[in-house]
Formats: structure tokens, sequence, C-alpha cells
């Protein structure tokens, strides 16, 4: 019989809209999802229906209209603006689309960011960043500044800045978008090993079907719903690919 | 957080060159042309100190120290009967007209004190002795004079040069060190009674009475007795703001009141200072704009409001530090080249550079603000819209 893993963070009822008045857009319509501890979750939809509104809710970057946002246990619809921040600091990794690297400090200081926010200072963070990249295969390159890498290394970069302090959630915001093909599956591959550590989960908003296999669940969304969240190996590529 | 702020800003070199540049060019300009207008209005003062003495006693008339309007030779009798002096004497002031050994004329301004006590004598001599006045047509000029009264600025004049005031011989038996008149002109010391044979005749020829008073009583209290008794005016000369009836600051209010200078200056600092906001304002917005993507994820990470704003707060004060730094140092520069070379007048009491500091940090705080509020209101979503 197999165990039922716990879940690391729930959704329940959210909506949320944008605007005043006659301008007003309903973006999330009562939206329910669980993802579960030692799983990577991918959100697929089209542009538009409202996957990086419900991620921004989910690590506590957007509050909710109504709704129940619950992760790891903590409450995030019930809490003070300054303590989400905090919970956000010590617990959520981010992966952007688009990066977000420092240009102008060194791969290395910029892996420290997640940890110099929670106080740690630059020479107790620095072991720490050097090893996060030494996971992700850039130990030599740790003294670079982050644009004189490639776009794949930049990514492995933000893979360590997400990973440095340990979070129980990561957020991917379209990872591979910025990506060639070959790069994509790179990245994605190294994120699957890293992602192997129990009690972590990833949620990964994505339009690239090409890395769907990478997952163990996949929710598809469309104008503000989820239309289903099914394991990876139950869903049916053959119709949305 | 500080040094990852520090590096972003180090970082982005044209921006905190163009940062530094702003705050360095408004310390600069605020600070030097403070610091001319000071050395003027103390130019305004020269007489003062060079013909110090506690109490200046002048006709009722007179509103500042180059002004001078004749007292009768009695008003010195008169003084010296007020209870409280310890001695007054007699002090000629006037500027004449001086012909060089080539025929040119220039003008100096005639000190004439008195032979006995030599009360209002300049207080540093370089060369020769103030004694030497009573030898007969016997000069003590200030070094300006050296150049500017000799035919060839080259050859200055030295002790033993004649000259002649008009048209009467002055041979010069002493140098002294002297600060530079308002006029421009060179400084020249002599007799009271051979300063009023080198001018021409007037009915009453007594511009001044210098005063000291007795042992025990103070100068305010002596200043006011004169006044009470001669119904002349009584000024102290105890330094700016030292006293209500200070002279020197009569005379520098007189001026700021009645030329056009202060206005002059103050719209060249003005100018300082809205550049200085402009630039780094600007600037510094510019950086806070083209880094707010990453201010947004520092904030998604899980950064503070009040994290960011120490950042942005460290950034300006380090660009406000290193351009004060600077501008007060190239002020610095100017200031001792220009004491040197004797003009422009500069003076820079402490004032000045503590005001340009505060002026500075307001710069800088206001530059922040606007960076501060942005960030503030930066919505930590906005890093996942692209």
């Amino acid at each position: 019989m197999n165990a039922t893993p716990a879940i690391a963070a729930r959704a329940r009822s959210i909506t949320k809209s944008f605007g005043d008045g006659n301008s007003r857009i309903q973006v999330l319509h009562g939206v329910d999802l669980d993802a579960y501890e030692s799983e990577i979750l991918m959100l697929l939809g089209p542009s538009g229906c409202g996957k990086t509104t419900l991620i921004s809710i989910l690590a506590g970057t957007l509050t909710p209209d109504s709704g129940e946002v619950n992760v790891f246990g903590e409450d995030l619809h019930l809490m003070k603006k300054s303590a989400i921040t905090r919970f956000r600091a010590k617990q959520i990794g981010f992966i952007f689309q688009q990066f977000n690297l420092i240009p102008t400090i060194t791969c290395e200081e910029n892996v420290c960011v997640p940890l110099l926010i929670q106080g740690y200072s630059m020479s107790k963070a620095l072991p720490f960043a050097r090893k996060s990249l030494g996971q992700v295969g850039l130990g030599e390159h740790m003294k670079k500044r982050s644009n004189q890498l490639s776009g794949g290394q930049q990514q492995r970069v933000a893979i360590a800045r997400a990973l440095v302090h340990n979070p129980r959630l990561i957020i991917c915001d379209e990872p591979t978008a910025a990506l060639d093909a070959e790069n994509g599956k790179m990245v994605m591959e190294l994120f699957r090993e890293l992602m192997r550590q129990p009690g972590r989960c990833a949620i990964v908003v994505t339009h690239d079907h090409r890395i769907l296999p990478y997952s163990d669940r996949i929710a598809t969304m469309n104008d503000g719903r989820i239309l289903e969240s099914v394991p990876t190996s139950q869903f049916d590529f053959d119709h949305h690919c | 957080m500080f040094r990852l702020a520090l590096k972003m800003l180090f970082g982005d070199t044209a921006k905190y060159l163009m940062l530094v540049f702003g705050v360095m060019f408004s310390t600069f300009l605020m600070t030097q042309q403070s610091s001319v207008f000071c050395g003027l209005m103390r130019w305004t003062t020269a007489i003062l100190k060079n013909a110090p003495a506690p109490i200046w006693v002048v006709e009722t008339e007179v509103r500042q120290v180059n002004q001078t309007i004749a007292m009768r030779d009695t008003d010195l009798g008169r003084v010296r009967s007020v209870s409280g002096v310890d001695w007054a004497m007699p002090l000629y002031s006037g500027v004449q007209n001086v012909r060089l050994e080539n025929g040119s004329l220039t003008v100096v301004q005639l000190l004439g004190i008195d032979s006995t006590t030599f009360a209002g004598a300049p207080p540093r001599m370089i060369e020769g002795s103030i004694e030497s006045l009573r030898q007969p047509n016997a000069v003590v000029v200030d070094d300006l004079a050296l150049k500017r009264l000799s035919p060839n600025p080259a050859v200055p004049l030295k002790m033993g040069s004649t000259f002649e005031i008009n048209d009467q011989e002055a041979r010069i038996v002493g140098i002294c060190h002297a600060m530079r008149s308002f006029t421009g002109g060179p400084f020249v010391w002599t007799t009271y009674e051979r300063a009023l044979s080198y001018s021409p005749q007037q009915r009453k020829m007594l511009s001044a009475i210098l005063v000291s008073p007795a042992a025990g009583k103070s100068i305010d209290e002596v200043a006011e007795s004169i006044e009470a008794e001669t119904g002349l005016k009584a000024y102290v000369n105890t330094g700016f703001k030292s006293s209500p009836r200070d002279f020197n600051t009569a005379t520098i209010f007189w001026f700021v009141k009645n030329t056009g200078i202060p206005i002059s200056f103050g719209t060249t600092v003005l100018v300082g200072l809205i550049v200085g906001i402009a630039i780094s304002c600007q600037t510094f917005y510019l950086f806070v704009l083209d880094n707010l993507k990453h201010y947004g994820a520092l904030k998604a990470m899980g950064a503070t409001n009040g994290k960011l704003c120490m950042m942005l707060l460290t950034q300006v004060s380090v660009v406000g530090m290193i351009g004060y730094g600077i501008g007060l140092l190239f002020a610095s520069i100017f200031g001792m080249a220009a004491i040197k070379n004797t003009q422009p007048p500069f003076f820079m009491p402490d004032i000045i550079p503590l005001g340009v500091l505060g002026v500075i940090i307001f710069i800088c705080l206001l530059a922040s603000f606007l960076g501060i509020l942005r960030v503030s209101l930066l919505d930590a979503a906005v890093v996942f819209r692209g």
C-alpha cells in the first residue's frame, strides 16, 4: 500500500482580480490546487490563464482576494505581510524566467543573496554558495560575473541561488523560456536531480512541453481555473502537445 | 547587504561617476562661491584689521568703515574726556592718488596714525619698524604696494624706494603684511600730520578716533559712554557678530544690504544646489529604475522594505561622501591658490563646509527618497511578469 505524500502547498477557492470598476478583470476563479512534498508540479496553460498570478499567491508575493493558502502548514492568508516576507526568505526559493542575476557581482555573490537576506555575512555565506555552485557544476565559474556566462550557465547559477538556503518550496517561472533546447534539457536534468531531496516541492510554470516529462504531476489551467491536476504518467500528452 | 549595495553601485561605473560628479560639482560650486563671498565681505573690513583698535569713534552718519565723514578736531578732546577711556588717538583714512616713477597714476588707501603711540599701526611688520615713520616723508606700505606702486611689476619697490602721493614725495621705511582692501588698492601708513599734508585740505579732516578702554572697563560699556557723552557714533572692533555694536558686522551687513553682491553669489550657490539636485536625483533615480528588477527579485526572495531602503541609503551615502570629499578638496585647492595669489578673495569659515555638508545630505536624502519610494511601492510579484 502506497502512503499518501504530505501536502506541501494547498490553495483553496482562490480568487484574484486586477483593476477597478469596468476595467476590473477576474484572473482566478476559485482555484483549488495541491502540491505534494518531493514532487515537481508543472502548471501548464496558455498565456493569460492565471498561472503566474497563482504562483505569485502560492509564493506569498501576491495576496488573493479570497480563499486560503497553506504552505508547509503555514496559513499565508492569515499571516501579516512582514511574517510572509520572513517565511518567503527562509522557505521559498525562486527561479525566474530571465534569471534575475545581478550583473555587477560575481556568481558566488549572486548565490549568496538569499543568505544575505536572512542576515548572514558575506564571509559566512560564501562557503554555502560555493557548495551550491559546485552542485550545479559551476565551481570553476564562481568568480565570474553572470554576464560572462551563457544562458544555460546563468540559469544554473539561478538554480544554485534558489537552493543555497535549502528552501522547501521552489517556485520556477518559465525556467527554460530563455534557453535553447539543449540548455533547457540540461538545466531540467540538473533541476530534477537536485529536487530528489525528500520534503522538497517545486512548482514550475511553463509553456515548454519538452520539459513536461521532468515533472511528477501536471496541472493544466485555462481562464483562471484548474482544468485538471494529474500524475505525469496519466497526462494525455497527445491531447495537450 | 551593504556590500551587495556597494557592488551594485560601483558596478555601474557610468552612473556611479555621474553621481559622484554631480555631488562633487555641487559641493565645489557652493563651497567656492560662498568662500569667495565671505572673502570679499572680509575685505570690506580690511581697514579695521589693518588699523586695529578696540573702539572706533566716527561721525554719527557713518554706517560702515569705508565711509568717511570727517569730524571736528575738537571731537578728539571730547572723546578723551569721557570716563573709562584709556587713550584716544586720531586716524586719517582716505583714498589718495599716487604717481609712479613712469608718470602713471594709481590709488592707495592712506592711513594717518598718531606719531607718538602709533595706534592703528599695521599688526605685522615684515621689514623696517613703525617708529621709522618719524623720519621725513616716511611711509610704511603693505607687500601689495611693492608691486602695485612699481612702474615695472617685475621689479618691485623696496625699502628706500620713493613715489609721490598727490605730488609730494613718500619714502618707504617699512613693509608690512596687510589684508587686501575691498577696492583693491594697497595700504600706505604714515603719521596723522603727514597724512593731512598729503591730502587735499578740507575744513574737517579727522576720519575716526581710535579708542582703548581703561583697565576694568568693558569695550561695550565705554563705547556706550562715548556715544552718550559726545553724541558721536562708537563702534567696537571685536569680530563679526561678537557684539551688536561691532563695526565689522555693521560694515558687512551694509554691503549685503546696499550692493548686489549677495544676490550675485547667492545665485551661483543656488545654481550649485540646483545642479546638484538635478544631476544627483535624476541619476540616482535612473540607477534605481535600471536595477528595479533586481530590487524586485530581492523583494520576492524575502528582502524587507527596510533592508532595501538601507541598501539605497548606503549607496547614496557613499556617493555623497566621495563627491563631497572631492568637491571640498578642489575648493580647498582653489582657496590655497587664491590665498597664495592674494586674489580672488577667499575665506572659508567652518560654517561653510558644515553648511555645504548639510546641503549635500539634503540632496542625497532627496535623491534616495525618490528611489526608496519607488522600491517601497514595488510589488514583489512584478518579478514574475517578465
